[in-house]
């Protein structure tokens, strides 16, 4: 047999090389593939010339002067706020450093502490809730983000009544993170107090304290930010950037929803046990909204009352809307409609929990459609239609030919733009990973509204937001979600709740600058 | 039955067979190598079955996922090039037994358990990993490489006077 023989024969080389050619055959038919997908892709770029890098959203701030701090409000969303700020409590730290050494997935504790330093002090915690104050005071003396076991610093001083902290010439900024019925008041006070004001979402509570809001801010020449984190969104740059490119072609119709379904999520929050007339200021509380017996329910579960809620349109609607308008310009709509009702949670609330709102654009050839359900988390993305395309923005980004386009007609007959498949998509470097994400961070992650990425690596957009803000008192210029859109974000609100509780349809007068 | 008492057409499939998987783990492992998003996470995540949590701490700690990465991508390609030129045979179906055993246990179909990750067909217990996988064992039983590819060059001029 060949095999037994020594010398290396012909039968041997050709036996020897006969795959070779299989190998050829493979670069070959590599080839083949690869140049169809650069066709393919080189259509498709003809269309969308959208940046694909990540872009540089963060300016270069010097961080030298140390800005000093108040906080109102250290409630739930005042203590993510500090958080966001490199404030946490060491008890939180202990838990975290315990969460991530029994599960490698989660790094709560590792981004906590690569989280940038704002190089801000906090000088001034108020709160109407001895215990919530007392949270944020022992969060506050943190400042090095350490354990139970490490060292704290001096803990900042304690206002029992806000007007007091903004008279202290200590404290050059303030955080507002309380209930809906103070932002807009707290904030005129700061801003004629001169400290810049970060206010948490939405900028007001009624329709004439938004236009004292804006003259106060504007007289005070005070650095104002509204709280809507998702402005810092990368995939929201990238959404804005398809607009412009005209991508979409004629953009008709947005459509924006909440869906929610858990106590939780419809703020049926836990009343604390503790609680009572003994540790709440009840009658600050109440501040400028109509007076009402102390009720745990009512200090805890707030955004169920027209009272001091501004319901589903001031609270969740308006996270949707200014993204919208980052992305669209939208501005304030010329009218509004809105219709729902209390049709899940009949636990003597005022506000609906489902409510469904049209705002027409006429001048922009558009409609905003919002529909909200707080018992049903059925998923349904922000979707902005135009002739062309259509796009689904969430944390990331997809953008569909519409088989109806004109625009592309030519490359959909031709095969080269698949409707079915995405002729762009962006997502948000995510090698990271996280199995602790609770249910309502996941829904928040989902729509961009807890994190966002930067270079690859997972940031909060609140911290990101606060940073923008403090860049802006530091360096000059304007905060992402500046006063000018916080009064568009709060009319076009207030419209759709005015049109709901009224069962009318109401107009906003660019004219006059009135809701008619 | 040892590899030399295959008749032709015997020798000629089973030698079909080893470039033909050689041609699926080299595809499998350029595709990879030139889409510059490519990362095993996602598939990691989607494991499910007894084994989920090492997935999952795989995928949990960059370094690990590197060389998870790494490992599929270069494995594979290293895998699919041996098996069609017929190279070094033997560690690259055992190479190829390794990563197929990783890829059956982490996403098992077995009743009850879902992914998310689509299929294109309908399996129960046995999927087309682990009938790759078992054909893999077969070609460990007979070698073809030195007959059939560069092996049996290689092993000529190493023994040719």
């Amino acid at each position: 047999m060949e095999e037994k023989s020594k010398k290396i024969t012909r039968r041997d080389i050709i036996k020897g090389l006969a795959t070779v050619p299989v190998a050829g055959a493979f670069l070959y038919s590599w080839y083949q593939k690869r140049r169809y997908d650069h066709l393919l892709k080189k259509a498709i770029q003809e269309e969308v010339r959208i940046d694909t890098e990540n872009p540089i959203l963060n300016r270069v701030v010097s961080k030298d002067k140390q800005v000093r701090l108040g906080i109102i409000g250290t409630g739930g969303r005042g203590r993510s706020l500090l958080k966001a700020a490199g404030f946490l409590r060491p008890e939180i730290m202990d838990d975290y450093l315990e969460a991530a050494a029994e599960n490698s997935t989660d790094k709560r504790y590792q981004e906590f502490l690569e989280q940038e330093d704002l190089n801000v002090v906090v000088n001034g915690v108020c709160d109407i809730y001895d215990k919530n104050a007392e949270w944020g005071l022992r969060a506050c003396a943190n400042v090095k983000r350490l354990g139970s076991d490490g060292a704290m610093a001096d803990q900042p001083r304690r206002y029992k009544n806000y007007k007091e902290m903004l008279a202290s010439d200590d404290i050059d900024a303030v955080i507002i993170a309380t209930p809906d019925h103070w932002h807009g008041t707290m904030t005129i006070e700061a801003a004629r107090a001169g400290k810049h004001v970060y206010c948490e979402k939405p900028m007001t509570w009624t329709v004439p304290e938004t236009y004292e809001v804006v003259k106060a801010v504007r007289d005070n020449n005070i650095v104002f930010q509204l709280g809507h984190q998702l402005r810092q969104t990368e995939a929201y740059y990238k959404a804005k950037e398809a607009i412009k490119k005209d991508i979409l072609g004629k953009v008709n119709l947005v459509e924006v929803t909440t869906n929610r379904n858990s106590p939780n999520g419809a703020w049926v929050y836990d009343i604390d046990e503790e609680a009572g007339t003994n540790n709440i200021d009840w009658e600050q509380f109440i501040g400028p909204a109509p007076w009402h017996p102390f009720s745990l329910e009512r200090f805890f579960r707030w955004r169920c009352w027209w009272d001091y809620s501004t319901g589903l349109s001031g609270d969740l609607f308006t996270h949707e809307y200014d993204a919208m308008n980052q992305i669209l310009d939208l501005g304030i709509p010329r009218s509004a409609m809105a219709s729902g009702g209390i049709y899940f949670y009949k636990d003597g609330r005022t506000v609906p929990d489902v409510l469904q709102q049209t705002f027409e654009y006429p001048e922009k050839d558009l409609t905003l459609i919002y529909s909200a359900s707080l018992a049903s988390s059925k998923s349904r993305g922000r979707m902005v239609m135009g002739h062309d395309a259509y796009m689904e923005v969430g944390g990331d980004l997809k953008i569909y030919v519409d088989s109806g386009s004109t625009k592309y007609k030519d490359k959909l007959e031709e095969g080269l733009i698949d409707p079915n498949l995405p002729i762009y998509a962006f997502t948000p470097g995510m090698k990271q990973v996280d199995a602790i994400t609770s249910a309502t961070e996941q829904y928040f992650a989902g729509r961009g509204l807890l994190y966002t990425y930067r270079g690859g690596k997972r940031v909060d957009t609140t911290h990101l937001h606060i940073k923008d803000w403090l860049d802006c008192i530091r360096g000059g210029g304007e905060p992402s979600c500046n006063v000018d859109l916080g009064f568009e974000e709060a009319m076009t609100a207030h419209m759709g709740t005015i049109s709901y509780r009224e069962n009318r349809k109401v107009y906003w007068d660019p004219d006059r600058q009135l809701i008619v | 039955m040892d590899v030399h008492q295959l008749n032709r057409a015997g020798l000629f499939w089973i030698t079909a067979l080893r470039v033909l998987i050689g041609w699926h783990f080299l595809y499998e492992g350029m595709v990879k190598l030139f889409n510059p998003n490519w990362s095993s996470v996602g598939y990691l995540l989607d494991s499910e079955g007894i084994f989920k949590g090492i997935f999952y701490r795989i995928a949990a700690s960059e370094s690990l996922l590197a060389v998870a990465d790494f490992l599929n991508v270069w494995g594979l390609i290293a895998i699919g090039l041996a098996l069609i030129l017929g190279l070094v045979e033997k560690p690259a179906l055992w190479g190829g037994i390794a990563l197929l055993s990783l890829y059956y246990l982490s996403h098992p179909p077995f009743p009850g358990l879902k992914y998310d990750l689509p299929s294109e067909g309908s399996y129960l217990v046995v999927n087309k990993v682990l009938i790759e996988l078992v054909t893999l064992i077969v070609l460990l039983f007979f070698p073809t490489s030195q007959r059939i590819g560069l092996c049996r060059l290689i092993f000529k001029l190493k023994n040719s006077d």
